[in-house]
């Protein structure tokens, strides 16, 4: 009880050093941080580059396209839509290739642990 | 033309003397959440129960009430006004908001599901020296529902003056004193799974009132948006009408003031403790993504009828009846229902705004009482050696103390200029909380030192510097009147994020301790394959 991890924490020996460097969790590492970190760059600088256009090239934004529709409220929109769709491009990621792979890591762990 | 300037005439004496329809309205609320909070609380339990709702929520559960948690009165009523006396740059605000949960979504929630238990400070701790960083992780918690929840009670009374047409200092006060109790009734009886059902009922009443509304500007205006935006200019009093089209209006004085901001909105959601807390609501990992995607859409499609919405009041409302009005931009929603609408509709959004305001402190409360006994109480005062129940007892009592604090300091501020506790909490969440959450989960080099260097850090400078700012210093709108400000921006986040996330590299390489690496690599292992977490519903 002194240890609150412990709690959660599986009992038993598990080593979790061999397992962390262990061919299948070092690729399940490896395709899921070479998808997000570059897209968590990409809708970053997306995002400053409309924050900044906003702040400094207010002109620009204020741009007509179609009736009193602006070139900034296009953009504006436009960082709804890249939101939606990295979501869903997130979400189909997850479950194509993160899921089947953590599981499969998840139940050679449990099937090691013979209290569960 | 002649029925909008009637229903704009009866606006200025209905907003203050209809207050019957609309405490009716919000008394059927109560009824309605007090008698599901009552029923979903049956069985509350052991501390998963109290803090986590038993891990039992589903994914678009979880995700609606995060929306209800999130979207506060402040971005309701708030971003709405904005819109419509200083349009586009209302609607730039509120992107930062929505386009924030992308980090939440990919960078955080699934792996903070998977490793914490019941709040933020659980991950944090995980392969850290338990105490210093947890104490640390409580502190910026504490710090955080507490700004945000002086904001909101504070809003409370602003709303009361506008809705209820109670003016004097006695009556909004009463008003405030009635949340704060109703609020600690909701979080005694129901824990977080009341918590999490008011969460949920409000951001359905919230998005379906909006959506209606926003249907009906849009009908108004023929479904054409040119047409909306074209009534929009014809009514706008800046020079020139067609500014409200382009960003500048609110920020082109200083935009570096609205660059800090944007930095603190976008990398502070996914800090916000009330927030990462929802992530244990749910049994899984994928629940967890599930529930952010939830919200994403729920948000999103909330500021785009908030948009419509803000154009609509400045078209039908006008600008000049909204500054005029008791509650000045806060009153372009309620003011843009009654013009739509007539009372009912008006009761129904007032309604709505109280049971925002109630459902985000809540939230806040069962948050900071959460971080006080799991944290603090049981983890750093008794090092882990509470009985079973000990934990929840003092969480129940915690909630009442932060309630009453809470009331006095609702009181407390009545009629001084709260708005930029809201903003000091986002910078506080990126500059404190984030950092230490990216580096304990991607950076192996990450050590104790550098996890406390970056928390009180990165708290410290966004106080110090809100402090030393014109918020406090030397302007109308200023705390103290006068003065000069030393830090010349509103918001501290463009030196205090970028600070905390150096102070946690530099303490980390500067540290001799080495941590542990079989803790570092159970982390590893649980965070990316929720080994270990899955479990949980089960005790």
């Amino acid at each position: 009880m002194s240890d609150p991890r412990a709690e959660t924490a599986p009992p038993g020996g598990i080593d979790y050093i061999a397992v962390e460097e262990s061919a299948p969790f070092q690729e399940l590492k490896r395709t899921q941080r070479s998808f997000i970190f570059p897209l968590a760059v990409a809708f970053l600088v997306w995002y400053f580059v409309y924050v900044l256009l906003s702040s400094f090239a207010t002109d620009f934004m204020g741009t007509r396209v179609w009736g009193d529709v602006t070139v900034g409220l296009l953009f504006g929109l436009g960082q709804f839509v890249t939101t939606f769709a990295i979501t869903m491009a997130y979400v189909a990621f997850a479950n194509r290739k993160l899921d089947p792979q953590a599981e499969a890591i998840r139940d050679a762990l449990e099937k090691q642990e013979p209290t569960s | 033309m002649n029925e909008i300037f009637a229903a704009l005439e009866a606006a200025s004496t209905t907003v203050e003397n209809n207050p019957v329809l609309n405490i009716s309205i919000f008394g059927a609320f109560v009824a309605i959440t007090l008698f599901i909070v009552i029923r979903a609380s049956r069985n509350n339990k052991t501390a998963a129960d109290y803090y986590a709702a038993g891990r039992s929520f589903t994914g678009p559960q979880n995700g609606f009430a995060i929306a209800g948690d999130y979207l506060s009165a402040a971005s309701f009523l708030g971003i709405c006004g904005a819109i419509a006396l200083n349009g586009y740059d209302g609607f730039l605000y509120s992107i930062g908001f929505l386009v924030a949960w992308l980090v939440a979504l990919l960078l955080v929630a699934e792996l903070m599901r998977n490793t914490g238990k019941f709040t933020m400070a659980d991950v944090l701790s995980f392969r850290l020296a338990q105490r210093p960083v947890r104490m640390a992780a409580a502190i910026t918690t504490l710090a955080v529902c507490f700004f945000y929840l002086l904001a909101q009670m504070a809003g409370a009374g602003g709303l009361v003056s506008l809705l209820l047409g109670i003016d004097d200092r006695i009556g909004q006060s009463i008003v405030v004193a009635v949340v704060g109790v109703l609020m600690i009734v909701y979080v005694l009886v129901g824990g977080m799974k009341g918590t999490t059902w008011v969460q949920i009922v409000k951001a359905f009443l919230l998005i379906g009132g909006a959506i209606v509304m926003t249907i009906w500007v849009l009908a108004i205006n023929g479904f054409n948006i040119n047409t909306l935006l074209g009534a929009a200019v014809d009514a706008s009093t800046t020079t020139p009408p067609d500014a409200i089209l382009a960003p500048g209006l609110q920020y082109g004085a200083n935009p570096w003031d609205f660059i800090s901001l944007a930095i603190a909105l976008v990398l502070g959601t996914a800090g916000l403790p009330h927030v990462l807390m929802r992530f244990y609501t749910v049994p899984t990992a994928k629940e967890a993504r599930r529930s952010v995607v939830w919200a994403i859409w729920l948000i999103g499609l909330f500021y785009l009828l908030t948009l419509v919405l803000g154009y609509g009041a400045a078209a039908l409302v006008g600008p000049d009846a909204i500054r005029e009005a008791p509650g000045g931009v806060n009153s372009a929603a309620p003011l843009l229902a009654l013009a739509l609408g007539g009372p009912i509709l008006l009761g129904f959004i007032s309604a709505v705004a109280f049971a925002t305001i109630l459902a985000v402190v809540a939230g806040l409360t069962i948050t900071a009482a959460a971080s006080f006994a799991h944290d603090i109480y049981a983890n750093v005062v008794k090092k882990g050696d509470v009985p079973p129940d000990g934990e929840v007892k003092v969480a129940r009592r915690t909630v009442v103390v932060i309630g009453v604090l809470a009331i006095i300091g609702g009181i407390g501020v009545q009629g001084q200029n709260v708005a930029f506790l809201v903003a000091l909490a986002f910078a506080v969440a990126a500059s404190a909380n984030l950092p230490t959450i990216l580096y304990s989960l991607f950076w192996r080099g990450f050590t104790t030192r550098g996890a406390v260097w970056s928390m009180y850090g990165g708290l410290g400078a966004a106080i110090i510097l809100i402090v030393l700012s014109p918020v406090f210093w030397g302007t109308e709108t200023s705390v103290f009147k006068v003065g000069t400000a030393i830090w010349p921006l509103n918001n501290p986040g463009i030196v205090s994020i970028p600070l905390g996330f150096f102070l946690g590299w530099l303490g980390s390489v500067t540290s001799r301790k080495r941590e542990d690496r079989r803790l570092a690599a159970e982390m590893d292992v649980r965070s990316l394959t929720g080994y270990g977490a899955e479990k949980a519903t089960n005790h």
